[in-house]
């Protein structure tokens, strides 16, 4: 089987690429895929945890958790967290933080990048 | 798996959005990637600005004196310094009536030897075809 790994740079609120990004991780990974996701720029509002699901919103924190439950690994961009004041403490269980050469070093052994660019 | 060719290519401009700084630090992040990565991988990373990306590489860049902030000028001579080619599109800097003068041309200030390349798309359009990855911001 091969590896997907999926790059997303925009928001969770006021764009549907985050709903879209882990409905095609479900997907790879139903196949059998290895999927990796990188959350950077406006993309790194998922990495707080506790956020409140609204039928008006998307919301993902069901998704993402079971989805890292079977083994996908989500790694957000620190600078990026923090530039937001998204902190340490603030990132839900499971998902890592890492600085950008993350990503790049991701893109040697996947099989295939999925680049989804912000707003 | 040894070196893996990545172009970023980067076609809005400027400040308005997060897109361009975010192409260029993903860019230069690649000089650090090595320690995720198994001995003898690499990434080669090459920036190129079409579109009304090419505004990105206007010169003479106020952003820190006027946003306190740093600027794209100052990232993309970065790029440079550490011999991360920077490719601009020619047809679209004529469309926005840019001409090589208006442009970054080079780092000489900060000692870098490599200088940006002005492009046709053609030679952009190869370029895609021949990278492993291409990310578009």
């Amino acid at each position: 089987m091969g590896e997907l790994t999926i790059g997303v740079f925009s928001s969770l609120v006021g764009s549907m690429s985050l709903d879209f990004a882990f409905k095609l991780a479900d997907a790879g990974i139903g196949k059998g895929h290895k999927v990796n996701l990188w959350l950077s720029g406006n993309a790194v509002m998922m990495a707080k945890k506790g956020q409140k699901a609204f039928k008006d919103y998307s919301h993902n924190e069901k998704l993402m958790k079971e989805l890292m439950g079977k083994g996908m690994e989500i790694t957000v961009c620190e600078a990026c967290a923090e530039a937001r004041g998204y902190h340490k403490e603030d990132v839900p269980e499971g998902m890592k933080r890492a600085s950008m050469d993350w990503y790049l070093a991701k893109m040697v052994k996947t099989d295939r990048l999925l680049h989804i660019g912000g707003e | 798996m040894g070196a893996v060719t990545v172009l970023f290519v980067v076609q809005r401009p400027p400040y308005k959005s997060e897109n361009a700084r975010l192409a260029l630090t993903h860019a230069i992040a690649s000089q650090t990637a090595e320690i995720y990565m198994d001995e003898g991988d690499s990434v080669v990373p090459v920036i190129v600005f079409v579109g009304d990306g090419v505004l990105n590489v206007v010169k003479d860049q106020q952003a820190t004196k006027v946003y306190g902030v740093t600027s794209t000028e100052s990232h993309i001579k970065s790029c440079l310094l550490i011999d991360l080619p920077v490719w601009v599109c020619k047809e679209d800097m004529a469309r926005l009536g840019l001409k090589e003068e208006n442009m970054i041309t080079n780092a000489e200030d900060m000692g870098a030897e490599l200088k940006t390349k002005f492009v046709s798309f053609a030679d952009v359009q190869k370029e895609m075809e021949s990278v492993k990855h291409l990310l578009f911001f």
